[in-house]
């Protein structure tokens, strides 16, 4: 008798070259109370009357089940800002998906939580600006916020939905990780995601006022790894660790193509939420196209697999492990798409980025630039 | 972490559900950030965990059901609560 191995990064290679994907990445809305400067929404968002209504979502959540979608992440923006998200939560139980609010427990959260927990939803993520007031109100831009957040937090242990909460690390907070912890076991929660910044969108744009030092880096990482031994079995930890600092690059989505789909507010499908951001592809909305037709398009067949793959990463023993990194990242740091994410060290560009991430890092932070709505974009 | 013996009761706490996978034909305990692939045994095991029988009660059932030595069934039944509950996917409340 054995339990299977958890689900690897990587789909099993007896069944064959068919991918089907895993999650669904539901950005319902861009519309968000708070303005976080790392936030991985695209600079130009998605405005309200440019997004999907109620029943493109339930039949676009119908071919995703279809396709072999098992875990739906309804996210944003704030997706309870989205007047339909306890029918679309409704749906996502009834289709045997299994519903993952990613939320910032502000604004209409709190009031809708019980009935998004009576529509069946099944776990609640909640983002995390700070461990205290003054930070955590400053980093989302919004007074008020972090005790609006802490009470939506003790609703959802009180009618008992498991708990995650994700903690975004950067230069401003990285010394608060075992305060975090702390705080993460007062509320109840189940899990905690330690996760450094990822650089895309905003977090991009304001990278130099987030970059963490490389020995802080060092340090958290080994807190968090000694906490993890420490709380087994009182708080999963999840560590998300910067790539910029990293040998190795994370694989990014599991793969492009291979295990997740993701949907913007406007009905855009991508491989990964990012995937706008590189030139020359075709992606298609799910008002002109179903979802099955969309994953095995030629946007989708760009990097799946590894045929694509130059070198380093072409003879790399780690190419079915990692896939060569993330391609977003790929194209913003080096011009090319399908190059070695630099975040790897065998890349010709690793030192580049390294020394770059360190001289932001040591440098005097410039102030962030706050996430904005469509209108007013800065250039970055 | 609390140690998982003979005498541990495991629940699924809600947010952590076993789900037949019809497109690829296959077993799944559908959790938190996760998705566990489950073979026919450990389905067995899911499918007795009920929040209620202890896992000596458990292991009696499968060891009789699958005609197996009770001391191996039980050493893997523990393996697998064990790794759950380390992840926080499965919950234990000592039996009385």
């Amino acid at each position: 008798m054995s339990m299977q191995p958890e689900l690897a990064q990587r789909e099993p290679a007896s069944r064959g070259p068919a991918y089907r994907p895993w999650g669904l990445l539901a950005e319902l809305t861009h519309r968000c109370p708070l303005a976080c400067p790392y936030c991985s929404n695209p600079l130009a968002l998605v405005s309200k009357n440019e997004e999907l209504d109620t029943e493109t979502w339930l039949r676009v959540l119908t071919e995703a089940a279809a396709l072999g979608v098992r875990q739906v992440h309804l996210s944003g923006g704030e997706p309870t800002t989205r007047s339909d998200i306890v029918e679309i939560t409704a749906a996502c139980r009834r289709l045997g998906l299994y519903s993952n609010l990613i939320t910032s427990g502000v604004g209409a959260a709190r009031a809708k939580l019980p009935a998004l927990a009576e529509a069946g939803l099944d776990h609640v993520q909640l983002s995390l600006q700070g461990v205290n007031q003054t930070q955590a109100d400053a980093v989302g831009g919004l007074a008020g916020s972090h005790q609006a957040k802490l009470a939506f937090a003790a609703d959802v242990t009180a009618c008992g939905l498991p708990l995650t909460l994700n903690a975004v690390i950067h230069r401003g907070n990285i010394h608060d990780t075992d305060a975090m912890i702390d705080f993460a076991l007062r509320l109840g929660a189940r899990r905690l995601e330690v996760a450094h910044t990822q650089f895309y969108g905003w977090a991009l744009a304001n990278r130099a006022a987030l970059m963490p030092a490389r020995e802080d880096v060092v340090t958290t990482i080994r807190r968090v790894q000694k906490a993890q031994v420490e709380l087994k079995g009182r708080l999963a930890i999840d560590l998300v660790v910067p790539d910029y600092f990293a040998r190795y690059p994370k694989a990014c989505c599991g793969g492009w193509g291979r295990r997740l789909i993701s949907v913007t507010p406007a009905g855009k499908v991508l491989p990964c939420h990012a995937a706008e951001t590189i030139p020359g592809l075709t992606f298609f909305s799910c008002w002109e196209r179903s979802l099955a037709e969309i994953w095995a398009s030629p946007a989708f067949e760009a990097f799946r697999g590894t045929d694509w793959m130059q070198e380093p990463c072409r003879s790399c023993d780690r190419k079915e492990w990692d896939f060569g990194g993330c391609r977003c990242q790929a194209f913003a740091l080096t011009g090319d798409a399908a190059a070695t994410d630099p975040a790897c060290s065998f890349s010709p560009e690793h030192a580049r980025i390294s020394a770059l991430a360190t001289q932001e890092s040591t440098s005097a932070p410039p102030p962030y630039i706050p996430r904005r709505a469509a209108k007013d974009v800065v250039s970055a | 972490m609390t140690a998982v013996t003979a005498a541990s009761v495991p629940r699924l706490p809600r947010g952590v559900r076993l789900e037949r996978d019809s497109a690829r034909g296959i077993w799944l305990l559908l959790a938190p950030e996760r998705i566990f692939e489950l073979d026919q045994m450990a389905v067995a095991v899911i499918d007795e965990v009920d929040g209620i029988s202890s896992i000596a009660a458990i292991t009696r059932r499968l060891a009789q059901k699958y005609a197996a030595s009770q001391a191996r069934v039980e050493a893997e039944i523990i393996a697998m609560i064990e790794r759950l509950v380390a992840q926080r996917v499965v919950d234990l409340q000592e039996s009385a």
